[in-house]
């Protein structure tokens, strides 16, 4: 009887730790039936950061702004537009930041060239080596 | 042969060594740096200093009308408050809210993920300084303006321009500083 008595109190507390009153929005945690274009959203999703739990993606997060953001992307996606449109509707509001995928804004631009400049390195140090290995 | 190599290159060999100090005191900087730098999580919106997003929200409260976007711009400056029932800190700048319409703000204010019943029970509860309030129950017209959360309060001028965000609770030492961002966003 205690013990019922607990897991009902259990049950009534949730609500109380709950973000909101509402039931999630309708394709918060529902996939578009298309399995192509949730593909497609899917692929968004993790790449948008979530607002309220900043180190997750929206696809990963429990935030009940993370389902709010998931079904409006799935909902524009299904209406047509493209991933990358809606990625940069987001980063107008939000700043590159929402954004997990790099830009190519220019103080990025060192961030690209690293893995050219580290081969080019790379390159130089093996060449060295190889001249020294050869020489008698 | 190690001689040779350094009777080519020698003065720049010297130089090397100094290079995985230099890169550590140039890390343990970076690192320390970001170490003691105070933790900042707030997102502004990028949206300050643009028009409103246009949008039509169904009334939030039993005793106030909805609210759209085109309410917003009518020549005169406005708050535009987002809060919750459900959040705490929206109770806490309630008293702030009072405040500022006493000195003669107007206020709007779109309410998320709420529903009515609770919305009138906050407002019955903690007072009512909104003119309008609009039911925004999927977030979207939040995430439209740039957003992240409850409380925010935004500064609308004249013209339907977002002029300023005032990210969470407002503080009592927040009001005169609001009050004149509303004055300034004629």
């Amino acid at each position: 009887m205690r013990r019922l008595l607990a897991v009902m109190l259990l049950l009534a507390s949730a609500p109380a730790l709950a973000q909101s009153a509402l039931p999630p929005a309708p394709y918060a945690d529902r996939q578009i039936d298309d399995p192509a274009l949730e593909r497609k959203a899917r692929g968004l999703m993790e790449t948008i950061r979530c607002l309220t739990c900043q180190s997750q993606s929206v696809a990963d997060s429990n935030a009940s702004m993370a389902g709010d953001m998931r079904s409006e992307i799935r909902q524009r996606i299904m209406a047509g537009e493209t991933p990358e449109h809606i990625r940069a509707w987001l980063i107008e509001r939000y700043g590159d930041w929402v954004s997990y995928e790099p830009t190519a804004a220019p103080i990025l631009w060192p961030l690209w060239a690293a893995p050219a400049v580290l081969l080019f390195l790379g390159l130089l140090l093996l060449r060295a080596r190889i001249k020294r290995r050869t020489r008698p | 042969m190690a001689d040779e190599m350094a009777g080519e290159g020698g003065g720049m060999r010297k130089m090397l060594i100094w290079l995985p100090l230099v890169l550590f005191l140039g890390f343990f900087g970076l690192f320390a740096s970001g170490l003691l730098k105070p933790d900042d999580r707030v997102i502004s919106s990028k949206m300050v200093g643009r028009p409103l997003p246009a949008f039509t929200l169904p009334a939030a409260a039993s005793d106030r009308p909805p609210l759209a976007s085109s309410q917003l711009a009518t020549g005169k400056p406005r708050l535009l408050n987002i809060f919750a029932s459900w959040c705490l800190p929206c109770a806490a700048e309630a008293p702030q809210l009072m405040a500022l319409k006493r000195a003669g703000a107007e206020i709007d204010a779109i309410a998320i993920r709420d529903a009515r019943a609770d919305v009138d029970a906050f407002l019955r509860r903690y007072g009512n300084p909104y003119a309008r309030i609009g039911l925004d129950a999927r977030s979207a017209v939040q995430i439209a303006m740039g957003s992240s959360g409850v409380p925010e309060t935004f500064v609308i001028d004249g013209k339907g321009q977002i002029a300023y965000q005032h990210i969470g609770d407002i503080r009592a030492d927040d009001v005169p500083m609001i009050l004149d961002r509303l004055r300034s966003a004629q």
